[in-house]
């Protein structure tokens, strides 16, 4: 079953369609590049197939599902342009939350191994407002791989991240694909991006412009897809 | 995770960021108290003016006092873009309500029980002859205030002046409860029990509670995500 379908998704703000009829598939195991120009609508397309906000028209499935249903919201997870952790609890103390909210059996152990993965088990008990921005950005990676989803959303995920958390998210990502989860994420770095990349979907002004497999030629050249496809 | 766990996680998480950073805690009780204070030195009132304001005195500090709370239940999750992890997370939007009301609950709840023996104090009242009816209309009372308060909070959340947009759609909202909660404090301070002439005003509050609680439970997922 495909792990994230987009079928002629439409948005509006107002009167402007920042999605126009956008086609989107993600196969289990794979790992799609969505790139674009700033305002391609790739940030609002990722929030609506997590289900943080509703297309106009148009559907999107996570394994057939909805992405509201509450056994979908389990199968994912997302990183934003913001850490998404509270800056008043402890890093041990937003894992624990974070495992309790997604029913693990054991969110305290599930927090100590993820604090032990991304590094942070020796500032556990550290608040976060006292983190470094790397320290953040790798609670913010432990956050979302948390309860293991089978579908990962990361918009921007190695922007503002330090060359600790890039390794970090990266490792973590090709270990997600080689468990055969799907990952989708948005970028301007392609380089990042298409390393661990298998497709790629180019969005121009709110509409698909290109969805298919990468090839060496786009690792080579990174700005091939959209001298190929891109603006008009 | 059943309704309850889910609820209760989402209150200690906010009891226990709220007890730590003690900002709207800390800004509510000293409103609360300043306000009671200033009132008692402006004017002075005898015995008789206190017992018959003392209803809409209590009440409008309560309610100004608690939004100061009211305000940074859903605006706490702005920062970091905390909010988006909770609507990602798998619990219904109706946990994530009462969640979020009960731990409001109970911080106005904490601020109206201390200002509540100053307001005896500085006013020479004698406000504890039906201590427990005082406080069911006060729990009833600050459950109204809450549950506006908190969807009000979320409808309000990313909206760039949510300070003042909150209190200006929150008040409005609030006259029934605040009618009531005001007639029959006043009539308990003043040493009329709960029942009879006043019955009806105790309705009107648990019809209120009742509603709101209902239409908000129902509402918050549409609030937070269209």
């Amino acid at each position: 079953m495909t792990a994230v379908a987009a079928e002629g998704v439409w948005k509006y703000y107002g009167d402007y369609p920042a999605l126009r009829d956008v086609m989107l598939r993600a196969e289990p195991g794979t790992c799609l590049a969505l790139i674009g120009r700033n305002g391609a609508g790739k940030t609002t397309l990722l929030r609506i197939i997590g289900g943080f906000s509703k297309a106009g028209r148009g559907q999107v499935r996570i394994f057939g599902n909805d992405p509201r249903e509450t056994q979908t919201r389990r199968r994912l997870g997302w990183i934003g342009h913001g850490i998404s952790v509270y800056d008043e609890l402890s890093a041990f103390e937003n894992l624990s939350l974070f495992g309790r909210l997604y029913d693990l059996p054991d969110p305290r152990k599930a927090a100590m191994e993820w604090l032990e993965r991304t590094g942070l088990e020796r500032v556990k008990d550290g608040l976060v407002r006292e983190f470094s921005r790397g320290m953040r950005q790798r609670l913010a990676v432990a956050r979302a791989f948390l309860h293991q989803p089978s579908v990962l959303l990361l918009d921007e995920p190695f922007t503002a991240l330090d060359d600790r958390a890039i390794a970090v998210l990266q490792r973590l990502l090709r270990d997600a694909l080689a468990e055969g989860r799907t990952v989708v994420m948005s970028t301007h770095q392609l380089r990042e991006a298409l390393e661990l990349a298998t497709h790629v979907a180019l969005l121009n002004r709110g509409k698909t412009a290109f969805q298919g497999e990468r090839t060496a030629q786009m690792v080579q050249d990174p700005g091939w897809v959209y001298a190929h496809y891109g603006e008009d | 995770m059943d309704f309850f766990r889910e609820m209760w996680v989402i209150t200690r998480k906010d009891l226990r960021a709220e007890l730590r950073t003690k900002e709207a805690i800390n800004a509510s009780l000293a409103f609360s108290l300043v306000i009671l204070v200033l009132f008692s030195f402006a004017f002075d009132p005898t015995e008789k003016e206190t017992v018959s304001m003392s209803g809409g005195l209590l009440w409008i500090v309560f309610a100004f006092a608690g939004t100061l709370v009211l305000n940074r239940s859903f605006a706490r999750e702005v920062p970091n873009d905390c909010l988006d992890a909770l609507v990602a997370a798998p619990i219904s939007g109706a946990a994530l309500f009462m969640g979020k009301a009960l731990a409001n609950f109970l911080l106005v709840l904490a601020v109206e029980l201390v200002s509540l023996p100053v307001f005896g104090i500085f006013y020479n009242v004698h406000w504890t002859s039906h201590f427990w009816s005082l406080m069911l209309v006060l729990a009833l009372g600050t459950w109204g205030l809450t549950v506006i308060g908190t969807i009000f909070s979320a409808l309000t959340v990313n909206i760039r002046l949510r300070e003042l947009m909150a209190p200006l759609l929150v008040y409005p909202m609030l006259i029934p409860a605040l009618m009531s909660a005001m007639q029959l404090s006043m009539d308990l301070i003043a040493g009329k029990p709960l029942g009879g002439e006043n019955q009806i005003w105790l309705r009107l509050l648990v019809a209120f509670d009742v509603i709101f609680t209902a239409l908000s439970l129902v509402l918050l997922e549409t609030v937070l995500v269209g």
